[in-house]
């Protein structure tokens, strides 16, 4: 091992990150594409007559990336999260911390792992939607893009919420008052474009408006804003999180006395 | 060379003083005990030396190196068995081995020590089993077993035999007293006071965050004040002197013990005070206090200072 870089460490704690969540898969693969199922025909035989989007775009179709994308956040917010807090609890997070791991060693790990369950969700429920619906895909690039960066970005939040999170009930509120109320509101069932004025501008304040926004653009070729604003945005916000966890990462806030 | 140092070490949580200028050394190759009451600040000391907590003040070196800012050094050289029985329930015991000798950046190659070290510690039958399936012993062993996956030269054994059953305690005791052989430095807590008496070689004790005694094992045993008299009396229930009466600690029938302070208290005197009440000595023999005498004695004095 080098006296300045563990990659073996790091490489151990992501794969061991990615392990966990595939040996309860049903829980974390499987589920969420039957849940994003339900939305899907939900959501298809009620409100498909009713919401108009973008010109020759179905609402149906339009709804899918909306979709992948709450189902990517929720998912990669929930694995470096839950499995932080899971240690914590537990106590065995001290093997973690017995360890020569760096702080910023630890973060990517998580964060890696993060994303690889976002994309394997994404791609699920991407693949299960498209035996129903027709969606077309202009850009593959913007796609996969917009998937592996708010992939990261909630990965870091799930980091901070973890290390924040004193018991489950806490983590649970972060998810249910932050995380989900953020993704419903981002665009997912809708264009902000049809909002009145107050709540478009609101919108532009919610950082998953525009990792929504930007993948979209890259299924239908338009988006309710510029896609280059929402990859600054969307990497700006990474940043910030990143810059957060392992700020509380390296100080030890709550893991280490 | 010195296998950690702890200098003017300081450790406060909000206003209460957990460490207190805390100043030893564990010497390189021994087998060091560190004893004390709950809550006397022995797992925060080891927390400290493991880099699961930060001193508020001094500083804790591991072979040299800081374990704050050398601290990938540190951490490869120590093995750390933690006190709670804490496992991650989605591994098996390979698996999770594996792991960690990953976490300390062992390559593939390392796999023949683990699965050396599943063999040493009789984990063979359990090495594919998921860790929340096995006994609290054998999740004991795992814990020691992964302390042990990185080959470290200082391996802190905190509470190791808490709850466990005699038999595993005579195994673990061989187990670590075979690691210090191999040249290993071991620091050891313990409640079992006459364990750490025959494993150990150097005795550090701490009492309200502060060290109160610290030195090889046989110096702080003789240099105890007092040594103990052991009678047998053909007694026939008469009354003892009651000069003798203060110094009995312990009487049981016609078997008495009776504490004496060297400096003070002569054997002859006792003896002559005995003859004079014509009870009669069948039998007698002294005995220097063991650990557990010393460490009542030493923790009892220094509560005495702290109350008092």
């Amino acid at each position: 091992m080098g006296e300045v870089y563990n990659p073996r460490g790091m490489r151990t704690l992501f794969e061991k990150e990615v392990r966990r969540f595939l040996k309860v898969s049903i829980q974390t693969v499987l589920a969420p594409c039957v849940t994003t199922l339900l939305y899907l025909l939900v959501f298809a035989s009620v409100l498909e007559d009713h919401i108009k989007v973008y010109d020759g775009v179905s609402y149906l179709a339009f709804l899918v990336p909306g979709l992948i994308m709450m189902t990517v956040i929720q998912n990669a917010f929930a694995n470096a999260s839950s499995s932080l807090i899971q240690s914590k609890m537990t106590g065995n997070l001290v093997f973690l911390l017995l360890s020569p791991i760096s702080g910023v060693e630890m973060v990517v790990a998580f964060v890696a792992a993060a994303v690889v369950r976002g994309i394997l969700v994404g791609l699920c429920v991407w693949l299960v939607a498209l035996v129903f619906v027709d969606v077309p895909l202009v850009s593959l690039a913007t796609v996969l893009l917009f998937l592996v960066l708010s992939s990261a970005v909630l990965g870091a939040v799930g980091l901070i919420a973890g290390l924040w999170a004193d018991k489950f009930d806490q983590l649970s509120a972060f998810q249910n008052f932050i995380i989900v109320p953020l993704s419903f509101l981002s665009g997912v069932f809708y264009s902000v474009e049809s909002l009145p004025g107050i709540w478009q501008a609101i919108s532009r304040f919610n950082p998953f408006f525009y990792m929504i926004d930007g993948f979209r653009y890259g299924f239908f070729g338009v988006s309710d804003v510029d896609p280059e604003l929402s990859l600054v945005v969307t990497l700006a916000f990474l940043l910030l999180v990143s810059g957060v966890s392992l700020l509380l990462v390296r100080i030890g806030y709550k893991i280490r006395q | 060379m010195t296998a950690i140092v702890f200098s003017n070490v300081y450790k406060r949580f909000g206003r209460l003083e957990a460490l207190s200028n805390i100043n030893f050394t564990v010497p390189e190759g021994s087998f060091f005990g560190l004893l004390g009451p709950n809550g006397a600040g022995k797992s925060t000391l080891i927390n400290l030396s493991a880099g699961l907590a930060r001193a508020s003040q001094g500083s804790v070196s591991v072979l040299g190196n800081d374990v704050q800012r050398d601290y990938r050094k540190t951490r490869q050289a120590l093995g750390v068995v933690p006190q709670e029985l804490v496992y991650d329930p989605f591994f098996s015991v390979r698996e999770m081995l594996r792991l960690q000798a990953g976490y300390f950046g062992c390559p593939p190659s390392s796999h023949s020590y683990i699965d050396e070290l599943i063999e040493r510690l009789d984990l063979i039958d359990k090495a594919d089993t998921n860790l929340h399936d096995l006994s609290g012993g054998m999740k004991r062993r795992v814990l020691v077993a992964q302390a042990l996956v990185h080959r470290p030269q200082v391996v802190i054994l905190d509470e190791p035999t808490a709850g466990v059953d005699v038999e595993l305690r005579k195994n673990l005791w061989q187990f670590v007293s075979e690691l210090h052989r191999e040249g290993r430095t071991i620091v050891l807590t313990t409640h079992y006071l006459e364990e750490a008496e025959s494993l150990c070689d150097q005795i550090a004790i701490l009492n309200h965050g502060r060290v109160v005694a610290m030195d090889e094992k046989e110096r702080l045993l003789a240099r105890h004040p007092h040594q103990f008299l052991c009678l047998t009396l053909g007694c026939e229930g008469k009354p003892l002197p009651s000069a003798l009466a203060p110094l009995v600690v312990k009487q049981d029938g016609c078997e008495l013990t009776l504490k004496l302070k060297r400096d003070q208290d002569k054997i002859g005197a006792v003896l002559d005070a005995l003859r004079d009440v014509d009870i009669p000595i069948l039998e007698l023999h002294t005995r220097d206090p063991g650990l557990e005498e010393v460490f009542i004695d030493i923790t009892a004095q220094t509560n005495e200072v702290t109350h008092g």
